[in-house]
């Protein structure tokens, strides 16, 4: 048996929809048999929470007048790129403070936005005789600029390398610390209930899916950079090292830091925690069947981030219950794990997602376009 | 027991050796865990002491008794719980195993076991970890 989007979102309309989280459905498919379980459930929730450092956002800050033509831009003192029309600029997450370093960042800047703090922006232009003006200082906040737009290039990675180090010295990393002489190993995405791990074959998510982004309904724009969906994959078509990703966008000006959140990552940099619930419709039984994805089926591989010459060894492959449990074993030594990233939050926006559509304040989407089955990274060759 | 105490020196007892006698006349375990002495020549001691409850009790009424502060805490280091994403970030740094993920899938900090480090602070993106240091 099949559904169609219409039919789900029909059933959302009459109040008739079922809707469950991506860890609720494990139990009730084993309770139920998956037959039975697609047939009852119409939309399974995911969500994740995590640094996210390919994010930034599009803003037009207004005319002023005499007008000017920004070439350059300081949002609290942290560049926005301003090489677009007049006053357009886009503020990226990582880029660091020239006065502060990296103790605030655009992540910074957007996250004070949102929160509706007023930000300083000084600008600078060369003159134009449509665009006189040279330079200006000005208090901007979210309700004096006109558009405001998150707009992320690489977000909800599609299962992630756990990190370690096996060399003499402590590193300083995007994922955290890594303690010398493989002490601990550091883990992100969200498991069972990431979005990409629950359906890895793009089969319901594509460019045009409404998603859930920092507090407010966003869109996937594009597939994400880095899209590497010809990653090896296991007999089921699970992904088995870093695949897909998603670009996504959502209006700033309905956002909540509740959802969203600057980070600073020691000697790494700014970095951005961004919150994102997506449903996946349950379309027939091999939906279900894939939305049903355990903690113990997703394989996680440990890489040594001590060596930097890619691509760096795989210490260890391990799923994601064992890094979840705190503690794994390699080459017979107990090494620590912990995450990166807030599981706790992924947990509440794959349940307040299922409340807004058991509601009916958020209606499912039908994809525009799919992504690319497979497509394969490029990399940087100096010369 | 053993109890964690902060202990504020005034700038002319900087010198004083308070710990020793502790030591020799309240046979009390002293662990110093942080020291530091200010540009201001004030003091400051973050430390554990064992010892019965009679002989603490003294040993503390001995401190006060030269006007020295002195403050029972859990730790030097605390976390705003309202700032905290519970990332986990800070697990990686705690090698003292004083921060744990609980079930709830949230940060819990075993003060009595932390060795005040100060790690975690350089290890939270949200800079939501302080130490009275």
């Amino acid at each position: 048996m099949s559904k169609t989007i219409k039919e789900i979102n029909e059933k959302i309309a009459s109040g008739k929809a079922v809707v469950v989280t991506a860890d609720e459905i494990i139990d009730l498919k084993e309770n139920l048999g998956a037959k039975k379980a697609a047939e009852v459930v119409d939309v399974v929730t995911t969500a994740t929470f995590g640094p996210m450092c390919s994010s930034g956002a599009f803003l037009n800050v207004g005319h002023a007048t005499p007008p000017i033509r920004i070439e350059k831009m300081y949002l609290n003192d942290v560049e926005s790129y301003a090489g677009l029309a007049a006053v357009d600029t886009y503020i990226g997450a990582t880029q660091a403070s020239t006065t502060l370093g990296d103790e605030y960042g655009g992540a910074h800047v957007i996250c004070d936005l949102i929160d509706g703090k007023d930000i300083t922006l000084r600008a600078f232009g060369k003159g134009t005789d449509c665009y006189p003006r040279k330079e200006i200082t000005a208090k901007i906040s979210l309700s004096t600029i006109n558009e405001a737009y998150l707009y992320n290039p690489r977000n909800a990675y599609q299962g992630y390398n756990a990190a370690a180090n096996t060399s003499s010295k402590r590193l300083f990393t995007y994922m955290g610390i890594l303690q010398p002489h493989l002490s601990n190993v550091t883990y992100c995405t969200s498991g069972q209930l990431s979005p990409l791990l629950n359906d890895p074959a793009y089969r319901t998510i594509g460019i045009g899916t409404r998603i859930f982004l920092a507090g407010t309904q966003g869109y996937v724009a594009w597939m994400g950079t880095q899209f590497n969906s010809a990653a090896p994959r296991d007999e089921m078509g699970r992904i088995l090292s870093p695949g897909g990703t998603l670009a996504v966008v959502g209006d700033m000006k309905k956002m909540s830091t509740n959802f969203i959140s600057p980070a600073v990552f020691e000697r790494y940099g700014v970095s951005i925690f961004v919150g994102i619930g997506i449903p996946i419709p349950i379309i027939d039984e091999d939906m279900l069947n894939m939305v049903s994805i355990k903690d113990s089926d997703i394989k996680m591989n440990i890489i040594d981030y001590s060596v930097s010459e890619a691509p760096r060894p795989v210490l260890k492959t391990v799923t994601y219950e064992e890094l979840k449990s705190g503690q794994i074993m390699i080459n017979g030594k107990k090494v620590r794990t912990s995450p990166i990233t807030g599981y706790n939050k992924a947990l509440e926006i794959a349940h307040l997602l299922k409340e807004q559509i058991i509601s009916k304040q958020f209606y499912l989407t039908e994809k525009l376009e799919s992504f690319p089955a497979h497509n394969k990274l490029n990399s940087l060759k100096s010369i | 027991m053993k109890i964690r105490l902060l202990i504020e020196f005034p700038e002319q007892l900087a010198t004083e050796p308070v710990t020793y006698n502790l030591v020799k006349k309240y046979d009390l375990i002293p662990n110093i865990l942080k020291a530091h002495i200010d540009i201001d020549m004030q003091g400051l001691l973050l430390i554990e002491i064992e010892g019965t409850e009679i002989n603490i009790a003294d040993g503390i009424k001995y401190m006060k008794a030269l006007k020295i502060k002195v403050t029972q805490i859990d730790a030097a280091i605390s976390i705003d719980m309202d700032k905290c994403i519970h990332c986990g970030a800070c697990i990686a740094a705690c090698e003292a195993g004083a921060i744990h993920c609980g079930n709830d899938y949230k940060i819990h900090f075993d003060h009595k076991l932390c060795r005040e480090c100060m790690l975690c602070i350089k290890a939270c993106p949200l800079r939501a970890i302080q130490s009275i240091f």
